[in-house]
């Protein structure tokens, strides 16, 4: 038994060896045909696509396919940076987005921060049981009833907002521009302020109790006690997320954005509303201008590998934690 | 000393009263669909329905549940539900099995091959061309196959095979067992946290998806229900905020006229989202096991 074992290793290691190559491929052939669909679909669904942003940089004809379609360089590109949706695109990207993360990424901080000061866990449990629902609905649900909640005949939020005075005729948010940010913005952390704050109650739960009770017995308050001990204590946690947050500052939204404006057919909103990930959607899937959308994706992929490096670089200048 | 306790106890008071409210903020949507649904559809149109039903029906869940075409989004949600989990979570835990193995030739291939997805990837557009290529618009299998590998996830379940005791495979081993069947034997058996936890989040993303049949699907038949909602909802909410009415009304929305559809429109939402609702209080700590293992460790 113990030679066959030792047989086995041998076998398996020996493929450092150029000779016995094909040999330890054949060994070890049950573990490749394991790995095989796995590597196979991730070629086909993942670069395969990679490869296809090639046509960013074509006229691409459907009919001629990748391989026969026109080259022109960086027109697509040219053109996106000059015309008129630039802008605009570019002003709510960063905006929506800039704006999730000012109000989003503080949010499940806070709410971990107060829900590890309540000291009965049964009602504990109740909230962050009833906080993290939202997040498992989709989009098309949670839409429906933000639509529902807003709505100008029948929104309980209008109705609330005329019983206590602050309005006296029902307004018709989605259908103002002025509102559309907040509405989005505020929506977002409704759905996953409770999501988010797992990860932040499990780093506080990590912290030494020790700690507290020693700065108990120097006199430290609650208050004092979050911010000295918890928030230092779960600052590499927030520190990773960031970066994170800060490589995906050009994603401002997609399932939301599409489905509190029906799809972008809400033209009302889309001044405020169309970011480029909805951009390339409209002008790509239902414009068919394939080239031209793809262009625009590429740019903004690129944007967003650049400052996630960027970020990450940063953060570990600062002698905290990184990514990699 | 009696000062503190007073501080102390306004303080406990001002976190319940936070967290109540919060509470309420969350549940406040749900009840109120609820309410909405089990109202009668030519009242609800008149507004202000809010906590409790003013004229209760059950109507409104009996049409959802007559509509054939309803049935048929019910139906395709579920086979895509159960087929898709499936595939994805055999074929990504397999290759992250064998990912685990030091020895396998062209691992760090693979590897750097997975995590370069996890930062780039080709987008939108040419995605969309390569499914079109591949002739696989209006099948049911375009709602499965792209998403079957989840890199993510591969990584999950490599770090869960890592940390099982290396004493378990050598035994296999010994008895000659090859990979394969040691990892059907010997490994999965052993996983069902890590099993359970990923299978419930592929489950619910599939349950939830609503975008890959919008732009794949065009055969009714095919359509799943999120997508069908995603456009039931669509029309009836537009035609409302451009008060446009029926203007892009679709096909479903059209055979219900005269009824007012947003209490039809809140019943079908429910029984969508009920399958969720009803697993949740069971399933909830493996919510919170799978966020940290997927989190937490590197």
């Amino acid at each position: 038994m113990d030679t066959e074992l030792q047989a086995a290793t041998y076998k398996e290691k020996r493929h450092t060896t150029r000779k016995g190559r094909l040999r330890s491929f054949l060994a070890q052939i049950d573990l490749q045909v394991m790995v095989l669909p796995g590597v196979l679909l991730v070629l086909l669904f993942s670069y395969v696509p990679m490869w296809g942003v090639l046509i960013g940089f074509q006229d691409y004809d459907l009919f001629k396919g990748i391989f026969h379609s026109d080259w022109v360089g960086l027109k697509h590109f040219n053109m996106f940076i000059h015309s008129p949706d630039f802008f605009r695109v570019m002003r709510n990207t960063l905006a929506i987005s800039l704006l999730k993360l000012f109000f989003g990424f503080p949010a499940p901080i806070v709410l971990a921060l107060i829900l590890n000061e309540v000291k009965h866990l049964g009602f504990k449990r109740f909230v962050q049981t009833v906080s993290y629902l939202p997040h498992f609905m989709s989009w098309v649900i949670v839409s429906s009833f933000v639509i529902s909640m807003l709505s100008i005949d029948n929104g309980s939020i209008n109705i609330l907002l005329q019983r206590l005075g602050f309005i006296d005729e029902p307004i018709n948010w989605l259908s103002r521009s002025e509102y559309f940010w907040g509405i989005l913005v505020s929506t977002g952390v409704w759905k996953d302020v409770g999501f988010g704050a797992i990860i932040y109650l499990a780093a506080i739960a990590g912290i030494d109790p020790h700690l507290y009770e020693a700065s108990a017995m120097d006199g430290a308050g609650r208050v004092r006690q979050i911010m000295h001990i918890t928030i230092p204590g779960i600052t590499p946690v927030i520190m990773i997320f960031l970066i994170l947050n800060i490589g995906g500052i050009l994603y401002a939204g997609f399932d939301d954005i599409l489905n509190l404006t029906n799809n972008g057919a809400n033209t009302l909103l889309r001044p405020v509303s169309d970011v480029l990930d909805t951009y390339v959607y409209r002008v790509g899937i239902l414009g068919q201008r394939y080239s031209y959308a793809t262009a625009v994706g590429l740019f903004k992929s690129l944007i967003s590998v650049i400052l996630l490096v960027l970020a990450n670089v940063l953060a570990r200048r600062m002698g905290r934690a990184s990514l990699w | 000393m009696f000062k503190l306790k007073i501080w102390d106890k306004s303080y406990d008071t001002a976190v319940i009263i936070i967290l109540v409210i919060l509470s309420f903020v969350t549940l406040y949507p749900f009840w109120n669909s609820v309410v909405i649904s089990l109202n009668v559809g030519t009242d609800t149109a008149l507004g202000g329905i809010t906590f409790w039903p003013r004229a209760f029906t059950w109507e409104n869940y009996e049409v959802v549940f007559k509509d054939d075409r309803l049935a048929q989004a019910f139906g395709v949600s579920i086979l895509r539900t159960i087929v898709g989990t499936f595939l994805s979570i055999f074929f990504t835990s397999m290759f992250a099995y064998g990912l685990t193995k030091k020895h396998l030739i062209g691992r760090k291939v693979y590897m750097i091959m997975c995590i370069i997805t996890m930062f780039f990837s080709g987008g939108l557009i040419p995605s969309f061309l390569l499914i079109k290529s591949l002739h696989m618009i209006d099948t049911f299998w375009v709602l499965v196959v792209p998403g079957i590998i989840v890199v993510w996830n591969v990584i999950i379940f490599r770090t869960f095979f890592m940390e099982l005791p290396a004493g378990l495979e050598e035994s296999a081993k010994m008895d000659g067992c090859n990979h394969i069947r040691t990892y059907f034997s010997i490994i999965l058996p052993i996983s069902g946290p890590v099993l359970a936890t990923l299978s419930l989040f592929t489950a619910v993303g599939l349950w939830n998806d609503w975008f890959t049949a919008s732009i794949y699907i065009n055969n009714p038949n095919l359509m799943p229900i999120q997508t069908l909602l995603n456009q039931i909802v669509n029309s009836n909410a537009l035609s409302e905020q451009l008060s446009s009415a029926g203007g892009a009304a679709s096909e479903f929305v059209r055979q219900l006229q005269g009824v007012s559809t947003k209490s039809l429109v809140m019943a079908t939402m429910i029984v969508t989202t009920l399958p969720i609702i009803m697993v949740y209080p069971f399933l909830q700590r493996f919510f919170v096991k799978g966020v940290l293992i997927g989190s937490l460790k590197e």
